[in-house]
């Protein structure tokens, strides 16, 4: 339980952190008084949609934590863990999905810039890319099974499939929101939202792509 | 998230959204079915969970029955008794508590007391209702399938939670990991709003140490949530892989009645480290709201500020942080390595001390008080002397090696009935005695309230408080029947029945409030704004119950903390937050 | 209080009585019949009171009590508690293990918690019977006092203190088992227990899930191992154990969860599939104690029971002398006595016995 921990411990410094700027020690009963006077403490400067996408981000990285804790766990209790060759097309696999990262890094600063087209393009690119990563995975899936290393047969093949297949699903979760996105950049969208669209998908992106980086870490590991 | 998540993006956040801006239903089914409203979207939480508690009450009576009468009232056997208790159980906690106090309390309250409009995300809110709805749905429909709902108890453990010595062991089992994900899911989907909404709903003015104690506990409650349930969202799907798919993560190798299973090298105490680690969490996402709805209710009906506000804002949180440190206490006989028993017996102890402040505090603002004896404030008494007791016996199970003999025994029962079965359902009736005139517009029957909480009150003690002294005996828990016992005298078996009659009473108590709910929607004497004279935000709606977009055309501005009661020099015994300090001086200078 | 009240009180109370009563006429126990009868007494006297009050108020005399029931409720609480406390018969079986020290700590515990708890209530009883709202009155505005807050705290972790600190002292007992302890195997399935002892070589043979057969080999010795050949294996038996002398325990299951739990001894320990759980204890005194399983294990959990029987040392030896080895279990025709005669002769002759670990 030492990962998911250690991920505990972070979140509580970050909450602590922002707990210090809530004037926690002061007492509010001696500070009646208009609001501008506490300006700096009330509902503040970030669009609800990015807290929101940043609440959302710590609790997937609980779900992988927790993963990763019963992963190391499991392959420490007991004697039966057989780490299986990772397939080489994990390898192209990752290439792609930095890739991909890359062009949602060249959407945001697309978008800043007010480029329509490249905008478009870095999209399109993006989300193919991603895609092309979730038909990489499926076939580095089939190249273990024709490997003859099934689901069940160890509990090392298990964690593979199970926690690639948790990334996928959040990725593939990730480009229902890409395509909300790409569809707005068709019609006459205010600025701002684009970018906030943007800004939300790249974010997601970067993080998804730091979570595979994670679990590729983890299956070396093993 | 549709249209009506658009938002300015100006840096000031939802609370100044206009109000002309807001989502609008347009007919019938968009206003009361598929509502994107937090009010609406808090009572259909309420309703479902509600009554999904009163089948889980139901099932507690058929536990009781074999219980107290198993020769002559029985009417269940041993696997039916062991699906009973397990779905009594998951219900109990995690549909009702949980879904009641987060989803019905939290949307209800939230927006009102921080001074929004409405969640940060109203579609997602309305999705959140729905995908719990769907939960329960397919937990409830184990009910009907072949083999019935799972046996497991609500723990789940494996192995036995998926083997063929459990009853549930086809179907059962799996509707009910498959509920639990989608419950997660549901869940995380409303958590999100409710921690944005705190963090960026507030109004003008609301700082976080103005906040009610009630947001203090939602929110925090509510961020634990968050992290907690990915653990059970881990344990379930990992175990619903070793039952569908056959593979061994928590499943070591098994002979089973002679036959030996395909498993291999799986470790039961890693499900157990996972379930914990949701588990322990929680018992706080179901008291923190409770401590902070108590918090209020006494507050306002002694008309006197929370005593230490301070502190029960630092012990929330720091309750909140030493949760996730304290699982294992649940784990001491379990076989993990004992050196773990130091470790967690400490903290499980240190989280004492703030839990006992904030009861401190609470009879503190009892002291020089102008005490009102009305319906929430008997709930809200009820409350500290169950959870007194019931976290006094805590003090037994989380010190490693009295938890040896305790462990697993009907003591266990007794101490988390107290503490979070009876405790937070006492603060939770108490809440909707005090919130039900905002919700609409009238009183509830005070006499059967009274009766209401006098037969809960006392029946509940009555039942929980000997199943203790059971459990000293060494009566261990989830027998379905005593049996010949070497060391346990015959009269346990008179005790069993007295509890039992205890259960009863109370069960058919509750008759009397659903009644008082349906009565009082059309009889209850009109209540008025405010008819608790209550200092925060959500009694200073313009109307009752409060319209679509809560506010009218203007947002309320904060002025002062949640609990100006009884200020000195003030004309009124109650300054509500949104009153400027000129009107205080201006009016407090008039006759 | 109204009519409304009154009536409604008056019914549940009334409720309450006759169940009380149905428990009297029904209770085999003498306890019982008096508490029931008791019961039904005081709802009577409840219901008469309410009665006499309501014509007092017609005719316009004050109530009796005026609406103070409250603090008197939450001190009867209180009282009852206690009361129950001290007088029910219903409190742990005697022990039979050297782990007095753990009622120890949960009578100090008890005599702390109730302290605490009797405090409280009357703290608040107190509050309610002195600030119950009068007319014109007002309470008093007092946001904090962070002295108080700090006594208040530092009087309870020195309270929590009090209590962890001889409890982590027990637990490092618990957990640490003494040097001469004989070991001795207890195994669970459903739903049943079976045991092993050390036969003459004096340690247990290893064991392998795989070699588990129902008929022969339940405990699933491993046959390759020839210290598994003389160990003493008690089926569905009584577990015979000396008296006075430190055991311990090692716990397996072939199948789900159990909970190996003597009452008597206090001691409690799961027996947890795919590995070896453990504890220790020193039995007191010689008698036949149930063994009790504590952990969900299925749909017989509730009828999976053994029994240990502590004998002094010439029973002991009797008995063992009586059991058969996993040898002469496995192939019944080779005459067991003279081997298992040998194998008691051998542990009496060496003293306790020291596995290699």
């Amino acid at each position: 339980m030492t990962i998911i921990l250690l991920l505990v411990a972070t979140l509580a410094t970050i909450a602590l952190w922002w707990l210090s700027h809530q004037r926690l020690m002061e007492k509010p009963w001696l500070e009646t008084g208009p609001a501008e006077a506490f300006r700096g403490v009330t509902a503040g400067g970030m669009p609800a949609e990015k807290i929101a996408l940043g609440v959302f981000l710590a609790v997937v990285s609980s779900l992988f934590a927790l993963f990763a804790s019963a992963y190391s766990m499991r392959m420490h209790m007991a004697s039966d863990w057989r780490s299986l060759p990772l397939p080489w097309l994990l390898w192209p696999n990752t290439i792609v999905l930095f890739l991909s990262s890359l062009a949602m890094g060249w959407a945001q600063i697309a978008v800043r810039r007010g480029d329509a087209a490249s905008l478009r393009k870095a999209l399109l690119a993006g989300g193919a890319s991603a895609f092309l990563f979730l038909v990489g995975q499926l076939m580095a899936w089939q190249q273990l099974a024709e490997g003859g290393f099934y689901l069940a047969a160890n509990p090392a093949n298990a964690f593979f499939y199970l926690l690639t297949a948790l990334h996928g699903l959040h990725l593939l979760g990730g480009l229902v929101a890409w395509g909300r996105t790409i569809v707005r950049t068709g019609r006459s969208t205010a600025a701002r939202w684009m970018t906030l669209s943007v800004d939300l998908c790249a974010l997601y992106w970067h993080f998804m792509l730091l979570v595979w980086l994670a679990i590729l870490a983890l299956l070396l590991h093993g | 998230m549709g249209e009506a998540t658009a938002k300015p993006l100006d840096g000031r956040g939802h609370a100044e959204v206009p109000e002309d801006d807001l989502y609008h239903a347009t007919s019938w089914w968009t206003k009361y079915v598929f509502s994107q409203d937090a009010k609406v979207i808090a009572l259909q939480y309420s309703a479902t969970a509600l009554a999904a508690g009163f089948v889980a009450l139901v099932l507690s009576w058929l536990m009781r029955l074999q219980l107290g009468f198993p020769d002559s009232l029985s009417i269940i056997d041993q696997n039916q008794y062991y699906q009973v208790i397990t779905m009594h159980g998951m219900i109990m906690v995690v549909y009702l508590l949980t879904a009641l106090l987060l989803g019905g309390f939290g949307n209800y309250l939230i927006p009102l007391m921080v001074g929004a409009r409405d969640m940060a995300f109203p579609y997602l809110n309305m999705l959140s209702y729905w995908t719990y709805l769907l939960a329960v749905l397919v937990l409830m429909s184990s009910f009907f399938v072949p083999g019935g709902p799972t046996g497991a108890g609500w723990t789940l453990y494996p192995p036995q939670a998926i083997l063929s010595g459990t009853p549930g062991r086809d179907a059962g089992i799996v509707l009910m990991l498959v509920s639990l994900i989608i419950f997660i899911i549901g869940f995380t989907m409303g958590g999100l709003n409710y921690v944005v909404t705190v963090l960026q709903g507030r109004a003008r003015g609301m700082t976080m140490m103005r906040l009610p104690l009630t947001v203090w506990g939602i929110f925090t409650a509510s961020v634990m949530a968050l992290l907690a349930f990915p653990a059970l969202f881990v344990g379930a799907v990992m175990l619903l892989f070793d039952r569908l798919l056959g593979t061994s993560f928590f499943m070591p190798a098994i002979v089973e009645m002679g036959q030996p299973l395909g498993y291999s090298g799986g470790s039961p105490i890693l499900f157990q480290h996972m379930f914990w680690f949701f588990g322990h969490p929680e018992v706080y996402i179901v008291a923190l709201p409770a401590f902070g709805i108590v918090s209020d209710l006494i507050s306002t009906h002694a008309r006197r500020n929370i005593f230490g506000y301070r502190m029960m804002v630092w012990a929330i949180v720091i309750i909140g942080f030493l949760s996730f440190a304290v699982w294992a206490h649940h784990m001491y006989v379990s076989g993990m390595h004992p050196y773990f028993g130091f470790f967690f017996a400490t903290t499980t102890l240190i989280i004492a001390v703030p839990t006992a402040l904030k009861v401190y505090n609470w009879v503190l603002t009892l002291w020089r008080g102008d005490i009102h004896l009305t319906v929430p404030m008997l709930f809200a008494l009820g409350f500290i002397v169950t959870f007194v007791n019931g976290g006094l016996t805590g003090l037994f199970l989380g010190n490693a090696v009295l938890d040896v003999p305790l462990s697993d025994t009907m003591f266990v029962v007794a101490h988390f009935h107290m503490v979070m079965g009876v405790a937070p359902i006492l603060v939770i009736f108490g809440a909707i005695y005090h919130w039900y005139p905002k919700a609409t517009g009238r009183m509830m029957h005070e006499a059967m309230g009274k009766f209401h909480f006098w037969v809960t009150f006392i029946g509940s003690y009555a039942i929980f408080f000997p199943l203790h002294y059971l459990g000293l005996m060494g009566v261990p828990r989830r027998y379905h029947a005593m049996g010949e016992m070497s060391d346990i005298p015959l009269s346990t078996g008179e005790l069993n029945a007295l509890v039992s009659v205890a259960a009863f009473i109370v069960g058919f108590a509750q008759l009397v409030f659903v009644f008082n709910l349906i009565w009082s929607l059309r009889h209850g004497a009109a209540a008025g704004g405010n008819p608790w004279r209550a200092t925060t935000l959500e009694w200073q709606t313009p109307e009752t119950p409060p319209g679509h977009g809560n506010w009218g055309r203007e947002l309320p501005v904060v002025y002062r903390w949640a609990y100006d009661y009884s200020v000195p020099g003030a004309m009124q015994d109650f300054l509500p937050q949104n009153q400027p300090p000129s009107a205080q001086a201006t009016r407090s200078a008039a006759p | 209080m109204n009519n409304d009240a009154r009536w409604m009180t008056g019914i549940g109370v009334a409720l309450f009585g006759l169940a009380a009563l149905f428990i009297a006429s029904r209770a085999a126990d003498a306890t019982f019949m008096w508490t029931g009868l008791a019961c039904a007494f005081v709802s009577v006297a409840t219901i008469f009171n309410l009665i006499r009050i309501s014509f007092d108020e017609a005719e316009g005399k004050p109530p009796p009590w005026p609406g103070q029931a409250v603090p008197y409720a939450l001190l009867a609480i209180a009282f009852c508690s206690v009361l129950f406390h001290v007088l029910s018969p219903w409190w742990w079986a005697p022990i039979a293990s050297n782990w007095h020290y753990i009622d120890s700590a949960i009578n100090l515990t008890f005599w702390i918690t109730g302290i605490v708890f009797v405090a409280v209530m009357i703290f608040m009883a107190y509050c309610l019977f002195r600030f119950r709202h009068r007319e014109g009155h007002r309470a008093e505005y007092e946001p904090e006092s962070t002295r108080l807050e700090l006594v208040l705290a530092v009087a309870t972790s020195v309270g929590v203190a009090t209590m962890l600190a001889p409890g982590l002292m027990v637990w490092n007992q618990f957990i640490t088992s003494p040097s001469d302890t004989v070991e001795v195997e207890a195994v669970g399935q459903q739903w049943s227990w079976n045991f092993r002892l050390a036969g003459q070589d004096g340690r247990l043979g290893t064991t392998d899930i795989r070699a588990v057969q129902p008929v022969g080999n339940p405990l699933g010795i491993s046959p390759a191992d020839r210290h598994g050949q003389d160990d003493i294996v008690v089926e569905a038996e009584d577990l015979h154990l000396p008296v006075g002398k430190p055991v311990k325990l090692l716990l397996r299951s072939i199948d789900v969860l159990h909970s190996f739990y003597v009452p008597e001894f206090r001691t409690k320990m799961d027996l947890v599939p795919g590995m070896v759980t453990q504890f220790w204890f020193t039995p007191t005194r010689t008698g036949r104690f149930q063994i009790l399983c504590a952990e969900l294990c299925g749909v017989g959990h509730a009828i999976m029971r053994g029994w240990v029987v502590i004998d002094d040392e010439p029973a002991y030896q009797a008995w063992l002398g009586a059991q058969r080895t996993f040898a002469s279990r496995g192939s019944p025709n080779i005459a067991s006595s003279e081997s298992v005669a040998a194998a008691g002769h051998g542990r009496t002759e060496k003293g306790p016995v020291h596995p290699a670990h």
